[in-house]
C-alpha cells in the first residue's frame, strides 16, 4: 500500500465517520421523513390533502412511539405544480434535510423529474397514485394503482356486467392517459371488439368547452351498441365534463362512463344528483366498510378538525406505504435506504379494504380493485370488487415494447427491466 | 339443498306471520319484494321483470323505492322494508301497504344496493306498470321509457294501452314504443315493416340508435328498409350537425365573449394591461358560491333567484375592489405599460392566494338553478339551458355597456378622456376618477362574468388564469379600442373552433386557432376593427 492509497484511506475514513457522527448526531434527534407534495398551482386541489394525509400519519406512529425508539420528523417542501422544481426540491430534502425517505409526486410528469435525483443520491420515494405502468425503478416503490389494477378490471365489469360492446377512451392530453388507453385499445382489441368501435378522444389540461364532444359521445352511442365512456380526464376538467354530460340528458344507465381519476375529492365540488350510477374504478372508497376504515376516517376527521373532509385512495395509498416503510425500517434496524429495499420486499401491511398489502418484488404492491357507483352524497357505492388480490403489473402484457419485460428488485436479478425473451437486463422487448 | 329447505321453510314461516286478512295479491306482492333482497344485481333485475309481469300499479312505489336506494332488508328475518333515513335510526313502512313499520336500528338492516343495469330494470318495470296512468305526465314518462328501453314483454301491456289512449301526443309515443318492441320480437314481417316506418318518422337520434340495433339481424326486405331509412335518418342528422356546431360555436363565442368584455375596456379602451382581469372573473364567481351558501342556510326557497341576486353583489364586490387598485396601483403607474402588466399581475397572485387561503384550494360547488339545468330537443339538435342562458346574458351584457359608453354621460367623458386626456381636462372632466370608474366599470363586468361562468366550470382559486390568455387574443384579434371589434372576435374565434373541432381534435383545433390568429395578425397588426385616425397615432 503506498502513501497515496494510505492518504486516500485516512481521507475516506474520515469523511465516513463525519458522516457517521453526523448520523449519529440526527439518530439521537429524529428520523426525518420528506413530503414532496405541491401546496400551490394546478396540483394543489390533489396534492394537498395528501400533505395533511401524511401529517397525520406521522403524527400517529409518533404517538406511538415513532420508529427505532426515534421521534419522525416531517420535512414538507411546496414544488408549486412546478415539474423541473419537483426536481430541486428532491434535492435539498436529500442532500441539506438528510431525510430517510420521501412520500410524494402525483403526475407522472413530476414523478419522471425526480427519477433521476432518487437515484443519483440513492435515496426512496413512496409514490400514492395511479398510474401508467411501464417503469420499475429501485429507488421509487408504487403504492398506486399500475393499469391492470384499476383501468382493466373497470373494463372487463362493464363488458361483463353492462354488456358494453362499444367503447369511447376519453382522456386529457398527456402521458398517463395515453398509455393507459394505449395499453386498454390493446387489450379490447385481443378481447375481438372491432377498431370501429373504439373512440378515441384527447383533450388539453383544464379543458372546459365539452360540447362538441359530449354530443360526439351521443353521437357514437346511437349506433345501436350498448357503449360506455372510459376516462382518464385529469383534475379540473372533470367538473364541466360531468356538468355538460348531465345538461345534455346522458345518463349513467344509457352511457356509462367509468373514471380512474375522480374520487371523492373532485366529486366534492360537484351536485351529483345527475352523475349517479356513473363509475368509477379505485383500490378504496371512503364508503367501504371495514373498520379499519371507520377508525382511519374518524383520526382523520378529527386531524383535520372539519367534518366533512373526505378520504380517497391516494390517502390510502400513503397509509399502506407509510407502514410499508415503517416495518422494513424496524426489520432492517437502520434507515438506511440500501438495506431498506432489501428488506421492504415481502412486508404485508392491512390496507383499508380489510385486507392485506403486500410489497412485490417489482416495487408494485397487491391491492384488491373496486368498482362504485357515483351516489347522490358525492360518495361511491362499492357494485364489484375483485374476489382476490391484484400485483401490480408494471409493464403491461398489452403492448409489443413491454410484454416480455418483468421487473425484480431482489439479489440477485436486480433488474428492473429483465426481458425474458432475451435473458438480458436492460432494454425494451424485440 | 338443505340451504333450499331453509328458505322455503323461510317462506312459509313467513307465509304464516302475514296477518290472514291480506289479499293473495299482497301476499304475490309480499313474497316477490322480499325476494328482492337476495341475490346478485343480475337476479335481482329478473325478479323485478317477473314481479312487473303482474302489472300491479301498487308495486310502483316499491320500485321507486329501490331505484332510489331506500329499500332495506332486516338481516335478521330477510324482510324487505321502505325506508326512511333518519339519523342513525331507520324509520320503516311496509313495503306492500305502506304503512308505517317501527324503527330499526342501523346495523340491523342492509341496503339494498343499486347498479345501472337494476335502475333501467326498474326503470322499464316502472314504465310498464304506469302506461294506464291517470295521469298524464306520467303515462308520456312511461311511454317514453318503454321507448328508450323496448322489452318484448311490454309489448301486449303497450298494446293494451294504446287502444284506450285519447291523448294523441301520448299516443304516438307509444305507437313509437310498440314497433321499437315489435322490431325485437318474432311477429310477422309486415308488422316489422310498419314499425321501422314508425321509428324513421321520429327521424332522431333515438330512432337511429334503435334501427342500427336490429340492422344486423335483419335480411331480405326488412333489412333494406332498414337500410334506406337509416340512411335518410343519417342524412338529415348531418344537416343539423352543422347547426349544432354553429350553435356550439356561439355558446363558445358568447363566454369568450363575457370573459373578454371587461378587459375590452380597461385593456381596449384604457390601455392597461391589466393581468388581474382573470382574478376579477373568479371573485365574482366565488361571490355566487358565497351568495348561494347563505341562500341555502337561510332562505331556500330563493335558490332558484341566488344568480340575479349574486349578479349586483358581484358587480359591486368587483368593482369596489377594481376601484381600489386603480388608486392605490395602476394610476402610479399609467404610460408605463410593462410596470403595469408585472404589478397586476402581482395582484393576480396575490388575489389567487387570498382566496386560496380563505376557502382552501379544492373547488367549491356552485349548484345550478332549476332553469339552468338540463336541455331541450330542437329538431335535430340538443341545446342545453345553462349554455343557452349564457348566450343571451353575453348578448345582455354586450348592449347594456354599448349603450353606457355611446349614450350615457359617463360613457361619453369616458371617451373624451381616452380620446384627449389633456383636452378633456381642460374641458373641466376629472379625469382621474374617469380613469378610476373606467376600471372599475371594466372590473365589475369582469365580476358578473363570473357569476356567469361560475355556472359551466370550476369554482377554484385557478378559474381566472385559464380565462386570461383567451380574454386578450379576443381584444387583441378584434381591435383594441373597439367593443364591436371584441364582439365579432369572440364570436368569430367560437365559431371556427366549434367548427375545426369535429375534423382536428380539441388539441389540434386550438394549436390552428392560435396559428390562425398569430398570421391574421401579421397581416393587420391592430385587429379586425383597427381604430383609425390621430388617436391611434398618440
Amino acid at each position: 500500500m503506498n502513501i497515496k492509497a494510505q492518504v486516500k484511506g485516512a481521507l475516506l475514513a474520515a469523511m465516513l465517520s463525519a458522516t457517521a457522527l453526523q448520523g449519529a448526531f440526527a439518530a439521537e434527534d429524529t428520523i426525518k421523513v420528506g413530503i414532496l407534495h405541491s401546496l400551490s398551482g394546478t396540483m394543489a386541489i390533489s396534492e394537498t390533502t395528501l400533505k395533511d394525509a401524511m401529517l397525520m400519519l406521522i403524527d400517529e406512529q409518533n404517538k406511538k412511539g415513532g420508529i427505532l425508539g426515534k421521534k419522525i420528523e416531517a420535512v414538507v417542501v411546496d414544488p408549486a405544480s412546478d415539474w423541473p422544481l419537483f426536481a430541486e426540491k428532491a434535492r435539498d430534502l436529500i442532500e441539506k434535510d438528510k431525510v430517510a425517505a420521501v412520500f410524494g409526486c402525483w403526475t407522472s410528469v413530476s414523478r419522471k423529474s425526480v427519477l433521476p435525483v432518487f437515484k443519483e443520491l440513492d435515496n426512496l420515494l413512496f409514490y400514492p397514485v395511479q398510474y401508467e405502468g411501464e417503469e420499475s425503478e429501485r429507488n421509487v416503490f408504487y403504492t398506486g394503482a399500475a393499469p391492470n389494477q384499476q383501468a382493466i378490471p373497470a373494463v372487463d365489469y362493464l363488458a361483463e356486467n353492462e354488456g358494453v360492446e362499444r367503447w369511447v377512451l376519453a382522456g386529457t392530453d398527456y402521458v398517463y392517459p395515453r398509455t393507459t388507453n394505449k395499453i386498454l385499445e390493446a387489450y379490447l382489441k385481443a378481447k375481438g371488439v372491432a377498431a370501429e368501435d373504439i373512440m378515441v378522444s384527447y383533450t388539453p389540461f383544464g379543458h372546459k368547452d365539452w360540447q362538441t364532444i359530449v354530443s360526439d359521445i351521443k353521437k357514437f352511442g346511437s349506433a345501436g351498441k350498448k357503449t360506455a365512456v372510459v376516462s382518464t380526464i385529469n383534475g379540473d376538467a372533470n367538473v364541466p365534463f360531468y356538468k355538460e354530460l348531465g345538461n345534455q340528458g346522458i345518463k349513467a344507465e344509457d352511457i356509462p362512463v367509468v373514471a380512474f381519476s375522480v374520487g371523492e375529492e373532485e366529486l366534492a365540488g360537484l351536485d351529483t344528483t345527475p352523475l349517479v350510477g356513473h363509475l368509477a374504478a379505485w383500490n378504496y372508497f371512503q364508503s367501504v366498510n371495514t373498520p379499519a376504515n371507520a377508525e382511519f376516517i374518524k383520526t382523520w376527521k378529527a386531524y383535520t378538525k372539519d367534518d366533512k373532509r373526505v378520504t380517497n385512495d391516494p390517502m390510502e395509498a400513503h397509509y399502506i406505504g407509510f407502514n410499508m416503510w415503517v416495518k422494513a425500517v424496524e426489520a432492517a434496524g437502520t434507515t438506511d435506504p440500501d438495506k431498506v429495499i432489501d428488506s421492504i420486499v415481502g412486508v404485508s401491511v392491512p390496507n383499508l379494504s380489510g385486507g392485506y398489502s403486500t410489497m412485490m418484488p417489482n416495487h408494485h404492491i397487491t391491492k384488491p380493485v373496486l368498482i362504485g357507483e357515483i351516489q347522490s352524497d358525492g360518495q361511491f357505492e362499492t357494485v364489484f370488487e375483485t374476489p382476490g388480490l391484484l400485483v401490480g403489473d408494471e409493464w403491461s402484457d398489452y403492448l409489443p415494447d413491454s410484454k416480455d419485460l418483468i421487473s425484480d428488485w431482489r439479489k440477485p436479478m436486480s433488474c428492473g427491466n429483465f426481458n425474458v425473451a432475451t435473458g438480458k437486463c436492460g432494454g425494451k422487448g424485440s | 339443498m338443505y340451504r333450499a329447505i331453509k328458505i322455503l321453510m323461510l317462506i312459509i314461516c313467513l307465509i304464516m306471520l302475514v296477518p290472514v286478512s291480506e289479499s293473495w295479491a299482497d301476499q304475490n306482492n309480499r313474497l316477490g319484494i322480499n325476494a328482492l333482497g337476495q341475490g346478485n344485481f343480475s337476479q335481482v333485475a329478473d325478479k323485478i321483470a317477473e314481479l312487473s309481469r303482474t302489472g300491479d300499479i301498487a308495486l310502483v312505489p316499491v320500485f321507486e323505492a329501490l331505484a332510489a336506494g331506500d329499500l332495506y332488508v332486516r338481516k335478521a328475518d330477510k324482510t324487505v322494508f321502505v325506508v326512511k333515513e333518519n339519523g342513525s335510526e331507520l324509520n320503516l313502512s311496509d313495503a306492500v301497504t305502506g304503512a308505517p313499520a317501527g324503527q330499526g336500528a342501523k346495523a340491523d338492516f342492509e341496503r339494498i344496493k343499486v347498479n345501472n343495469s337494476l335502475r333501467r330494470a326498474v326503470k322499464t318495470a316502472i314504465g310498464a306498470l304506469t302506461l294506464l296512468s291517470p295521469d298524464r305526465e306520467i303515462r308520456l314518462r312511461a311511454a317514453s321509457s318503454v321507448f328508450s328501453s323496448p322489452s318484448t314483454d311490454a309489448l301486449e301491456l303497450i298494446e293494451t294501452a294504446i287502444t284506450s289512449e285519447k291523448d294523441t301526443y301520448i299516443k304516438s309515443v307509444m305507437e313509437q314504443a310498440r314497433a321499437a318492441a315489435i322490431l325485437k320480437s318474432d311477429r310477422s314481417l309486415d308488422d316489422k315493416r310498419a314499425a321501422v316506418k314508425t321509428i324513421g318518422e321520429r327521424g332522431d337520434r333515438d330512432a337511429l340508435g334503435i334501427l342500427s340495433a336490429v340492422q344486423a339481424n335483419a335480411d331480405g326486405e326488412l333489412r333494406t328498409d332498414i337500410d334506406n331509412t337509416i340512411n335518410a335518418l343519417q342524412s338529415a342528422q348531418a344537416l343539423w350537425d352543422v347547426g349544432q356546431n354553429v350553435w356550439y360555436g356561439l355558446s363558445l363565442g358568447s363566454v369568450l365573449l363575457l370573459a373578454a368584455i371587461g378587459l375590452a375596456i380597461t385593456f381596449g379602451v384604457m390601455g392597461i394591461i391589466n393581468m388581474a382581469h382573470g382574478e376579477m372573473v373568479m371573485l365574482g364567481a366565488y361571490t355566487t358560491f358565497m351568495v348561494q351558501e347563505i341562500i341555502r342556510s337561510s332562505y331556500p326557497h330563493l335558490f332558484d333567484w341566488s344568480l340575479i341576486i349574486a349578479l349586483p353583489v358581484a358587480f359591486a364586490i368587483t368593482g369596489v375592489i377594481g376601484l381600489i387598485i386603480e388608486r392605490g396601483i395602476i394610476r402610479f403607474l399609467y404610460g408605463r405599460p410593462l410596470e403595469t402588466l408585472l404589478a397586476t399581475w402581482g395582484v393576480s397572485l396575490i388575489l389567487q392566494q387570498g382566496v386560496r387561503s380563505i376557502f382552501g384550494p379544492s373547488n367549491r360547488e356552485v349548484g345550478n338553478p332549476s332553469w339552468m339545468s338540463g336541455g331541450f330537443e330542437l329538431g335535430g339538435m340538443t341545446l342545453t339551458y345553462n349554455r343557452m342562458w349564457i348566450v343571451v346574458f353575453a348578448a345582455g351584457v354586450f348592449l347594456t355597456l354599448l349603450f353606457v359608453l355611446k349614450r350615457s354621460r359617463f360613457g361619453l367623458q369616458m371617451r373624451a378622456v381616452t380620446q384627449n386626456r389633456r383636452m378633456a381636462s381642460s374641458m373641466g372632466i376629472k379625469t382621474p376618477w374617469v380613469d378610476a370608474f373606467t376600471f372599475a366599470l371594466g372590473s365589475g363586468i369582469a365580476g358578473i362574468a363570473g357569476v356567469a361562468l361560475s355556472q359551466i366550470d370550476n369554482v377554484s382559486p385557478n378559474l381566472g388564469q385559464s380565462y386570461i390568455i383567451d380574454s386578450f387574443m379576443v381584444v387583441v384579434f378584434g381591435g383594441v379600442g373597439n367593443l364591436w371589434g371584441t364582439l365579432v372576435g369572440a364570436l368569430s374565434l367560437g365559431v371556427v373552433n366549434k367548427l375545426l373541432e369535429p375534423y382536428t381534435g380539441a388539441v389540434l383545433g386550438k394549436i390552428l386557432i392560435l396559428v390562425l390568429i398569430i398570421l391574421f395578425i401579421q397581416r393587420r397588426p391592430r385587429g379586425l376593427f383597427a381604430l383609425k385616425g390621430r388617436a391611434v397615432e398618440a
